[in-house]
């Protein structure tokens, strides 16, 4: 038999388990066109909903006349706010304990806010419908600027008019939403106060949207015979999604299915419950037929959930030679029209408590106040962990600020206020335990690895070479060293909607020795189907190639929160983990009963249990899944299955250090990556072609946002970007080669030491063109400028600095 | 982003397309690539009752090279206009302004004579067209006439093409042997319209400069032109800079789209100056 004759390392090698580059799984049917998105079901007597949205901003809705509407032959029904509200069903809640109107409930709040919702036999018609609805608009004064929202008379949300305390304690303006408060307020003051030198900047981290290739939409099916709702859609969370329709439905949660089949991108995008979820449940259960509904692209920028738009008032306190002694942070955060941000229910501003970064900030201080808009609603993590990307670009900004008020190389600036590798687990300031990291070491290699001190010496002599007229391009040297804060979370502080942040895996070994695992997560394109079956593998001996993996049916999935935040391999991956070791836990007892020895006398092999001292006697792990099904063992149950549901007792903290190095056109505000260096340490590493594959999407979602990708109003809250000619998607021309690499600092207390990676290169990203294009301009003067850098912002720094002569 | 119903009609030749446009009137279009017609149509800013197919008339098909004028079909796509060898050595730079029109799917598609009979400020060929001095055939009911490409544009979107009339060919002189030709273009990305784009010919005593997307028509400006032909670039430059009436929109505020035309068309001139005989 072969396993005699290969070595461990041959038998691991076929096992195709952690650490293996193994092709993804998935591929074979998505480069085939083979994947089936939710625009792919098709029903018998399938129905098609489509809304009516607001033009205005803000406005009153004087009437809805449907009758034309209903009029058209095809048309199935046309539903207001006043059809919904008989089922209480015209609000719904948000994840952030606020409310939101599924229909125009009497006023719009939003540009592209949903009005009515027409239910027709095809989509044609539906379309055809919308533009017959007719709706009376009484045009209110538009807010878009949350800092005059916070002055003005005008009242937001009147339908709580005098509601002094909201979801997270007071409110002090009827259109502030809450303060969030961490840190030592008057601890922070003081050291500014007593400091050498303190430098203060706004930064604002401006409004996006994650844009998945498939925009958001559901099919909704009620089966009047069972009583029982299925409802596919583009659910990052399709357990929670579950439990919010029972809530506010009123269905009983057995009696409802949700099926997230294969979703092209969700990034933050598909977190939250929105109208037309609720709308297409509706009308399924009204008419009795199946209801689709699928957002256009506008659609979707417009109104379903954007990210960032923090305005960001930093102060950060040092010592003459750089040592950081404090910081304190005053966000402005613009929420829109309803607060649906997405996050834990005790942290309305996120993780953004986790803005003192890589450094060894002793005393800290973060306020948060949250303000109503007339600006669409979400707030969600656009590949990151919940605001961790504002809190990154924060203190990545201010360490440059900091750098330029010190005259300090930054990179210096960084290595000597970095926390140290004894000091972990590091208790930061603002609360969190940090649980492992070696920052200076990822660092060094950085910077050798890009010859930092050679591109420093190339800068000097092109600001010369500039000044003297020879060339009309500078270089900049973008810096950044990220902390992440991952895998939310430990039960004991997060939940959404009161359920607790755990997730779960559901082994099953068949006789003959393959399996299929289940999940409460669900891949959008991260490859869990891939990397998931490599830790079985690795942790029960069975090939990866031998493992099916299942997400998103909640009727067969275990329960669990979701994909997003970079929770699943934190979280779901040790949940994995955790259920494969009850498997060999079982398989022991097996493997000794069938070589007629004590359990405590074999020991794990690879792919087998061999007794100790005589590895020629073993039991392959295939041996074993046979006999759990054929013997008759005293004292144990047949089978061989096992599931777990994990609560990770700490958040996982990835880190990376990232240098991009960019050519600026003075004249014409455009810009060139010339390099782009990214080392992760993400832990213990799965699959490092998936890890490489993650850091080349993220770092390029990062390129967009930081260099032209926003979601723009004008005055009277018109959406400036609505569509892709103008919301910056970089193609393949515009995106660089990325130089990959890594550094490996297992956690500590995860099953197998890993932190995620999914969502690193965004965070880290986001700052490191920036930096570049301020450290361009930093001979000249330049200290602070907002994103994105799209060619006219450039120019204009490049203007205002007097470079145009 | 679902268009309103439309009827769909496919003739074969000329005359009759001009007969389907003269029975339907203001409810018919042409389409010929669809690539500004069809996205224009989805956001339901243009409802059209009658769509007509231009792609099975033969006879708006092809490009021919002679020796003092080239003919283009209107129907030539953008991708044969970078393909045809002939055409890149009569007239170079309509390969290097073809080039920059968005990508090669769009480009597989959109034709040359949508390009020049849509009327949009953005487009690249009408400018070109104006700095090649080329003139445009229409055929309508009362038969065929031909128009300068200068004298073509009227503002956004309207032109002097009567609603029932079809663009049928465009012919081009053949630039003299010594003419150095260059297009510059600054977009924000691939498959972007010009932030501001020049097209610059220059040789021999003469030249001839336009710009693109920096005011609702194309802008040829014969003083800028007159002023390159007499080797004045900065007087060439200011003239343009005096024709041009950039507006403010998401490619950035006044100011920055002046500044940029003057930084593309002092390079496309470097750059034409260079290839000049
Ligand atoms: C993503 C994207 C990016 C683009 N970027 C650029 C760019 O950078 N530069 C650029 O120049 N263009 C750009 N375009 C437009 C593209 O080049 C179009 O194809 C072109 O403008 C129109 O050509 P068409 O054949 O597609 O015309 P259509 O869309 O079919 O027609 C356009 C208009 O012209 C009329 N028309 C068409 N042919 C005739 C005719 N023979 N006689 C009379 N009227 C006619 C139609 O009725 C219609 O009103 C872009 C398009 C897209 C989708």
């Amino acid at each position: 038999m072969n396993d005699q004759s290969m070595t461990p390392e041959e038998r691991a090698a076929n096992l195709k388990g952690m650490g293996c580059s193994r092709k993804r799984v998935e591929d074979v049917r998505f480069t085939q066109g083979k994947g089936n998105y939710v625009d792919d079901i098709k029903m018998d007597g399938m129905l098609f909903g489509d809304f009516v949205r607001s033009p205005y901003a803000h406005a009153r809705v004087v009437s809805v006349n449907k009758e034309a509407a209903l009029a058209l032959p095809g048309v199935v029904a046309v539903l207001t706010a006043e059809d919904l509200a008989p089922l209480g069903l015209h609000w719904m809640p948000t994840l952030a304990g606020d409310k939101q109107m599924v229909l125009a409930d009497g006023k719009v709040l939003f540009q592209g806010q949903e009005v009515a919702y027409v239910v027709a036999e095809d989509r044609y018609i539906a379309a055809d419908a919308v533009d017959l609805v007719e709706v009376e608009y009484e045009e209110l004064p538009v807010l878009t600027d949350p800092f005059e929202a916070l002055k003005s008379d005008v009242v937001l949300r009147e339908d709580l008019e005098g509601q002094t305390e909201g979801a997270h304690g007071p409110r002090k303006h009827h259109n502030h939403i809450f303060t969030w408060e961490v840190g030592d307020k008057d601890g922070t003051e003081a050291v500014l106060g007593g400091a050498e030198v303190v430098a203060e900047e706004m930064v604002y981290y401006h409004r996006t949207h994650p844009c998945p290739l498939e925009t958001c939409g559901c099919v909704a099916s009620m089966d009047k015979v069972t009583g029982k709702l299925t409802l596919y859609g583009t659910f990052q969370a399709p357990h929670a999604i579950r439990t919010v329709v029972s809530l506010i439905s009123g269905l009983a949660e057995h009696n409802i299915r949700v099926i997230s089949p294969d979703i092209g991108g969700g990034f933050g995008n598909k977190v939250g419950a929105y109208p037309g979820y609720v709308c297409s449940v509706v009308a399924s259960i009204v008419t009795g037929k199946p209801v689709k509904w699928i957002e256009d692209r506008m659609e979707n920028l417009m109104s379903t959930a954007f990210a960032r738009d923090y305005w960001m008032h930093g102060k950060i306190a040092a010592t003459k030679e750089g040592k950081i002694t404090g910081l304190w942070c005053h966000t402005t955060a613009d929420h829109g029209g309803f607060d649906a941000c997405a996050d834990p229910t005790k942290f309305p501003a996120g993780f953004m408590n986790i803005c003192t970064g890589s450094y060894d900030i002793p005393t800290a201080y973060l306020a948060v106040d949250g303000v109503y808009t007339n600006k669409a609603p979400g707030g969600v993590a656009y590949r990151c962990s919940f605001r961790v990307t504002e809190a990154a670009y924060f203190i990545e900004r201010m360490i440059e600020v900091l750098a330029i008020k010190l005259n300090m190389d930054a990179a210096e600036l960084r290595r000597i206020n970095f926390i140290r590798a004894d000091q972990f687990p590091y208790q930061s300031a603002l609360g969190w335990e940090y649980d492992s990291g070696d920052y200076h070491t990822a660092w060094d290699k950085a910077l050798k690895a890009v010859g930092y001190e050679d591109l420093r010496k190339e800068q000097a002599q092109r600001v010369e070479d500039f000044k003297a007229g020879k060339t009309r391009k500078l270089l900049g040297i973008g810096l950044t060293h990220f902390t992440e804060i991952v895998g939310a979370g430990p039960v004991k502080n997060c939940d959404i909607l009161g359920l607790g942040m755990f997730d779960s895996c559901e082994i099953r070994i068949h006789p003959t020795g393959s399996a299929i695992a289940r999940l409460g997560t669900i891949s959008q394109g991260q490859g869990h189907a891939t990397t998931f079956a490599q830790i079985i593998a690795s942790e029960i001996g069975l090939p990866a190639d031998d493992i099916t993996l299942e997400e998103g049916d909640t009727d067969t999935a275990p329960y669990g929160l979701g994909t997003y935040g970079s929770r699943s391999t934190p979280v779901a991956g040790a949940a994995t983990a955790m259920a494969a070791r009850k498997i060999r836990a079982k398989a022991q007892m097996i493997a000794a009963y069938l070589l007629e020895v004590h359990d405590d006398d074999v020991e794990w092999d690879v792919d087998r249990f061999a007794v100790k001292g005589a590895p020629e006697r073993f039991k392959t792990m295939k041996e074993i899944a046979f006999a759990a099904y054929n013997q008759a063992i005293p004292g144990l149950e047949p089978g061989l299955e096992a599931v777990s549901y994990y609560d990770p007792p700490n958040m996982t903290y990835p880190f990376g250090a990232y240098i991009c190095v960019m050519e600026i056109d003075v004249d014409t505000g455009e810009w060139e990556i010339r390099q782009f260096y990214a080392l992760d340490d993400c832990g213990t590493r799965i699959n490092p072609m998936i890890i490489e594959g993650q850091v080349h999407g993220g770092v390029t979602e990062a390129l967009a946002i930081a260099m032209g990708q926003e979601i723009a109003y004008d005055e009277m809250g018109n959406v400036k970007t609505g569509t892709l000619m103008d919301f910056f998607i970089p193609t393949a021309w515009e995106t660089p080669n990325y130089t990959t690499d890594h550094t490996v600092t297992p956690s500590p207390h995860h099953p197998i030491g890993a932190k995620g990676v999914g969502e690193s290169p965004n965070v880290g990203g986001v700052p490191a063109f920036s930096n570049a294009v301020h450290d361009a301009f930093r001979p000249f003067g330049l200290v602070q400028s907002h994103m994105p850098h799209d060619h006219w912002r450039i120019w204009k720094i490049a203007n205002g600095l007097g470079l145009h002569g | 982003m679902i268009p309103a119903g439309f009827e769909y009609h496919r003739p074969t030749d000329t005359a009759s397309a001009i007969s389907i446009l003269q029975e339907h009137g203001d409810d018919a279009r042409v389409i010929a690539g669809g690539h500004s017609l069809i996205p224009m149509m989805k956001l339901r800013m243009a409802d059209l009752a009658h769509v007509i197919d231009l792609q099975d008339i033969q006879e708006m098909k092809g490009i021919e090279i002679g020796a003092d004028s080239v003919t283009l079909g209107a129907m030539v796509t953008q991708h044969e206009l970078i393909t045809h060898d002939g055409l890149a050595a009569a007239v170079p730079i309509i390969r290097e302004a073809a080039l920059q029109i968005a990508d090669p799917q769009v480009r597989y598609m959109g034709t040359v004579g949508g390009n020049v009979a849509n009327g949009d400020p953005g487009n690249d060929m009408p400018g070109l067209m104006q700095c090649l001095d080329a003139s445009f055939e229409l055929v309508g009911p009362d038969g065929t006439r031909t128009v300068a490409a200068r004298d073509f544009y009227e503002a956004a979107y309207f032109t002097a093409r009567e609603d029932e009339e079809i663009l049928t060919r465009i012919m081009i002189p053949v630039p003299a042997a010594e003419t150095g030709q260059a297009y510059e273009k600054q977009k924000r990305k691939i498959g972007d319209y010009a932030t501001a784009a020049a097209a610059v010919m220059v040789g021999g005593g003469s030249a001839s400069v336009a710009m693109t997307n920096l005011a609702d028509t194309p802008v040829w400006s014969e003083e800028a032109s007159a002023a390159l032909a007499g080797g004045d670039v900065e007087g060439c430059v200011a003239a343009m800079l005096d024709a041009i009436d950039p507006v403010a929109d998401n490619r950035g505020p006044v100011e920055f789209k002046k500044h940029v035309a003057a930084v593309m068309l002092r390079r496309a001139i470097a750059r034409a100056m260079s290839r000049a005989g």
